[in-house]
């Protein structure tokens, strides 16, 4: 197996490398308060926020009471902060007659996205690698499909998949769930792993081939320890698409199973009664918690990633 | 399916009558999630669990859109649960002809449902080839005209007591800077504010020739045309509502920023939670105030065909649950609907539910649209009525021609 | 060009045979899955759309055939007209704008700035939550009761008016609002992945030639990024295609049929109004459009014969 110092040298020689792993560039002249720093932070500071504005009102929606909302402008921080809502949110707001709020879906919503993610990704890794590394003869029109079927609405594919399930006996089952996200994520996340892996230097592709490493060893050893960013992109992708996931969810399983968006879209589409603004924003800011947080988690990775891509540079 | 028909021989059979002695777990699935509707699913919950078997609640909120497609993917998928909620109707006609829906036939001879279910068209839209394949719970009538007092008070005139008087009133109630009539943005709102205009100003009969007979002559005709021209002046009377769902709408009537709303029964609920009294505060004019006929729509239960027996047995019990009297009243006071038996004593029903309750013991009902066109059609003119109500510029004439395509090609 | 990509499958395997089956075997069978995705899925599952369109089928597929009846109902029906106009909006303008933001704030965060992680974060963030979540937000940022109008209103522009989601002319940009917000972000980040990509020297180079920098984005930096382009734009173009949920919680296609779109016209009317042959020909139509338009590029970009992206 090529060692570190193999692969810092090879690296030299990969011609344009899409990768994520250096350092910022760009023309940067030091002067403070030029115009151009103006420029920048002005307009980065307006964009961001516009990216802010509605989690800020969501948040202080959230901490209203009800008398509050009906009567104050949405923008207005709380006068009087409750936690009330997000209590009720997180354990009393009723869905039919199960009235613990959402945290009896937050295990069902863990149960599905962790082994969904895991098993998406590996398979859409191994696809990448054999796309970019051992091309085979028919390999890019299976690929075509692929593409071709990221654009296909999901709404369409609802029927043929139910039957395949059924066919297969897994229709109803969290195994079934599981193939539906990982056929589902399978379109971007090989196209994501055969761009990434056609970027790294071939030339330690080849040296591994000529040390004896198989397809396997080649992509254990050498694929997977030099692409955590992309593992990572791959991570935000899935997790956020199969934890925000509704509808699979509720098509493809039973109650025991239903995610926690389940319980979302029963607390915020339930026509009847006074429509309770601060619950639906607590119950809303709940639900995106957990990709929230791996956005916060992985973003430190991300720079890791970086960084250690600026030790070759 | 042959395998499905042969299990529904064998069940026929074997069928026996209810005594479950052990608990079975059967899961119900329904899209009544709101706090009054989990308050009545909760009445039928706790019948059901006295019976010894156990209701396992499968809730989804969001009827046609959400709803519908997880159960039929569930039963179609051959995963199915052990009820299911639909409308009444002909939604669940091809699960039924397809063999995938349990017969009840015997368990509604048992209940001698036949003679207790008035109107008897509920029974009706539950039988296909002669054989009853669902439970009605409810009846729910649409044909309400609601008031608000305040704001006819606010803009100086008189409440009115029928379609034309509201029409009339109107300008007064826009001087005075109130929307006078709130029409939600849903599209099954518009569609059925038309039906309810047609109902009530063309009369029981054209209604029922045009949904029932699909006669495309007498859609394109001098009658129905007047209802065109109502729905023009309901669309004038409605712009400025800039709501979305049904019940922000009803509470623009109930906080008077609107004079009034066309909405189903359900509406009373809002009202009562907003603790206004019905005659003082609002008031209500079945079939617009013009023609006193109500349609009967609402919901039904129906049942997969399943393998396992005990749970078979389970489903006849929760059949029998679901139409018995004591449920039947507990549930519907809740619901705020009308119990589907002729037989039980409703006491404590308001002004408004007792003026429908009239209108029903003297028998001028009619069945609604879920019940006489397909869904397909259905949501052909929804299309078309959200279209009308949202666009100035379409006018009445052209929106007739397409409404006559639509009949003329309904099934 | 060609030669590099095939290099790597012929060096030989230890075995040596030259089987044509075996040869590359541990990676055919590691693309089994992919196989099957491709071919029992997305192609069975086309097919298999494509030929219940041509029947009656209601709320179960039923292979009773009616020809081309389904097509014709669909190209009479003025909502099937909306949608797809407003399609070609809502893409054309979500994909120019998409890259463009997502560029110009990626360059922006490529000049050695302060607060880097910040600004990502702030950037990204949307995109963690679902479109029923940015819908409903939007919803109510944009409605004019108590929303950006009656808020600026309240500030003493009596006669501002904003209210995009109840103006059936502007409604599709409304939508456009909240998806750019939502999606951006991730285009950002990959677009930032791809300037980290580029070489420190092609920069010190420019700077030698005294090429201003806009140029050099423009001509040198923007040609070298074309892989990551590629993936953008499919990520973007595919969920343009897709767009249904947002629209569901915004608008529900309101006011009237006004913002309407394909994906929604195909779900409504194979579960709502339980017509599955109608809405299998609305499908149909929209993967003959994206056939159209995808087959012969992807085949192209990713296709036999390729040079390494």
């Amino acid at each position: 197996m090529s060692d570190r110092g193999h692969l810092k040298k090879t690296a030299h020689l990969a011609e344009v490398p899409a990768s994520w792993e250096s350092g910022p560039r760009g023309a940067r002249p030091r002067r403070l308060l030029s115009t151009r720093t103006i420029v920048v932070y002005g307009t980065l500071f307006v964009a961001a926020a516009y990216y802010l504005l509605p989690l800020y009102v969501m948040i202080v929606t959230s901490l209203k009471g009800m008398p509050e909302i009906r009567l104050g402008n949405i923008f207005s921080p709380p006068l009087e902060i409750t936690f009330e809502p997000w209590v009720k949110a997180w354990s009393s707001a009723c869905t039919g007659l199960n009235c613990d709020g959402l945290s009896r879906g937050f295990w069902n919503s863990v149960m599905i996205t962790v082994p969904s993610t895991a098993i998406s990704i590996a398979i859409a890794s191994i696809n990448g690698y054999a796309l970019s590394n051992w091309r085979f003869k028919g390999a890019d029109i299976f690929f075509t499909i692929l593409i071709v079927g990221a654009f296909i609405p999901y709404q369409v594919m609802l029927y043929p998949i139910v039957i395949v399930l059924r066919e297969i006996g897994l229709y109803g089952s969290l195994s079934g769930l599981v193939i539906v996200h990982t056929i589902f994520g399978m379109p971007i996340l090989t196209l994501l792993f055969r761009n990434y892996f056609a970027g790294l230097p071939e030339e330690l592709f080849k040296a591994a081939r000529v040390d004896g490493a198989g397809f396997w060893g080649i992509y254990l050893k050498i694929m997977v320890p030099m692409s955590l960013p992309i593992f990572v992109v791959a991570m935000i992708l899935q997790v956020t698409g199969i934890w925000n996931d509704f509808l699979f969810g509720v098509v493809f399983t039973r109650p025991e199973y239903y995610p926690m968006t389940v319980q979302l879209n029963n607390i915020v589409n339930s026509v009847q009664g006074v429509k309770e603004y601060n619950v639906n924003m607590a119950a809303t800011i709940l639900t995106g918690a957990v990709p929230l947080l791996v956005y916060f988690v992985s973003g430190r990775l991300f720079v890791r990633g970086i960084a250690a891509g600026a030790v070759k540079g | 399916m042959k395998f499905r028909s042969a299990i529904a021989a064998l069940a026929a059979t074997v069928a026996l009558p209810v005594a479950a002695s052990h608990a079975t777990d059967l899961e119900v699935t329904h899209w009544w999630t709101s706090g009054g509707e989990a308050a009545a699913v909760a009445e039928l919950a706790k019948a059901f669990d006295a019976t010894g078997n156990k209701w396992v609640d499968g809730a989804i909120a969001g009827a046609g859109g959400t709803a519908r497609p997880i159960m039929v993917s569930r039963i179609t998928g051959g995963d199915p649960m052990g009820a299911t909620q639909f409308n009444h109707g002909r939604q669940a006609e091809e699960l039924v002809q397809e063999g995938l829906m349990r017969d009840l036939t015997d368990v509604a001879e048992r209940g001698k449902w036949k003679e207790i279910i008035r109107p008897a068209s509920l029974l009706d839209s539950c039988t296909i080839d002669g054989k009853i394949y669902c439970a009605p719970v409810n009846i729910h009538s649409w044909q309400w005209l609601w008031l608000s007092n305040a704001a006819f008070e606010k803009a100086g005139v008189a409440v009115p007591k029928n379609w034309d008087e509201f029409v009339a009133a109107a300008p007064a109630l826009e001087q005075a800077g109130i929307v006078p009539l709130a029409v939600g943005g849903q599209p099954w709102q518009a569609s059925n504010a038309f039906d309810v205009l047609m109902l009530a100003l063309a009369g029981k009969d054209t209604f029922l020739q045009v949904f029932q007979e699909r006669n495309a002559e007498v859609a394109a005709g001098p009658e129905m045309a007047k209802v065109f021209k109502a729905a023009d002046d309901a669309r004038r009377m409605s712009k400025g509502t800039n709501v979305q769902d049904w019940n922000q709408a009803t509470n623009m009537v109930i906080t008077g920023k609107a004079g009034g709303q066309i909405m189903g029964d359900w509406a009373q609920g809002e009202f009562q939670l907003a603790g206004l009294k019905a005659g003082e505060d609002y008031s209500c004019l079945p079939g617009l105030g013009v023609t006193e006929v109500i349609a009967t729509g609402g919901d039904a239960f129906y049942f997969p065909l399943l393998e396992d027996e005990e749970k078979s047995k389970a489903q006849e019990a929760l059949a029998e649950t679901l139409v018995d009297p004591k449920v039947q009243v507990a549930f519907n006071l809740k619901k705020g609907s009308v119990p589907v038996r002729g037989d039980v004593d409703l006491a404590a029903a308001n002004d408004c539910m007792k003026k429908g309750l009239d209108i029903l013991a003297k028998g001028n009902v009619v069945p609604w649209t879920d019940q006489l066109l397909s869904a397909d059609s259905q949501k052909q003119k929804e299309d078309l009525f959200s279209e009308f109500f949202a666009n100035p510029s379409m006018t009445a004439e052209d929106t007739q021609k397409r409404f006559v395509e639509i009949i003329a090609a309904a099934d | 060009m060609t030669g590099q990509a095939t290099d790597r499958t012929t060096v030989p395997r230890r075995s040596g045979r030259p089987n044509r089956l075996t040869r590359n075997l541990s990676a055919k069978i590691a693309s089994i899955p992919m196989m099957l995705t491709a071919v029992v899925i997305f192609l069975g599952g086309t097919l298999w759309t494509v030929l219940y369109s041509f029947t009656s089928s209601k709320l179960l597929p039923r292979l009773r055939f009616v020809g081309l009846d389904q097509y014709e109902r669909l190209w009479a029906a003025p909502r099937w007209l909306v949608s797809i106009e407003n399609l070609a909006i809502y893409g054309i303008f979500s994909l120019i704008f998409s890259m463009v933001i997502g560029f110009v704030l990626a360059a922006l965060m490529d000049q050695k700035i302060r607060f880097e992680n910040t600004f990502r974060t702030v950037f990204l963030y949307p995109f963690a939550l679902s479109f029923i979540v940015t819908g409903l937000v939007w919803q109510w940022l944009l409605n004019p009761e108590h929303g950006i109008q009656s808020v600026v209103r309240a500030m003493g522009w009596a006669g501002f008016s904003f209210d995009p989601l109840y103006d059936s002319g502007i409604v599709i940009y409304g939508i456009l609002i909240a998806a750019l917000w939502q999606g951006t972000g991730l285009v950002m980040c990959l677009m930032l992945a791809g300037l980290r990509g580029i070489d420190e020297d092609i920069w010190k180079a420019a700077r030698v030639d005294g090429i201003p920098m806009w140029k050099t984005y423009l001509f040198v930096v923007i040609p070298m990024m074309r892989p990551v382009f590629v993936t953008t734009l499919v990520i973007i173009a595919s969920g343009i295609v897709r767009v249904y949920d947002l629209v569901v919680a915004q608008t529900s296609g309101g006011p009237g049929i006004a913002s309407e779109v394909p994906a929604k016209y195909v779900y409504d009317y194979m579960f709502q109004a339980q017509n599955l042959g109608q809405g299998f020909a609305a499908s149909t139509m929209m993967l003959i459009t994206v056939a159209i338009i995808i087959v012969p590029w992807a085949y192209l970009e990713f296709g036999g014969g390729r040079k390494r992206v």
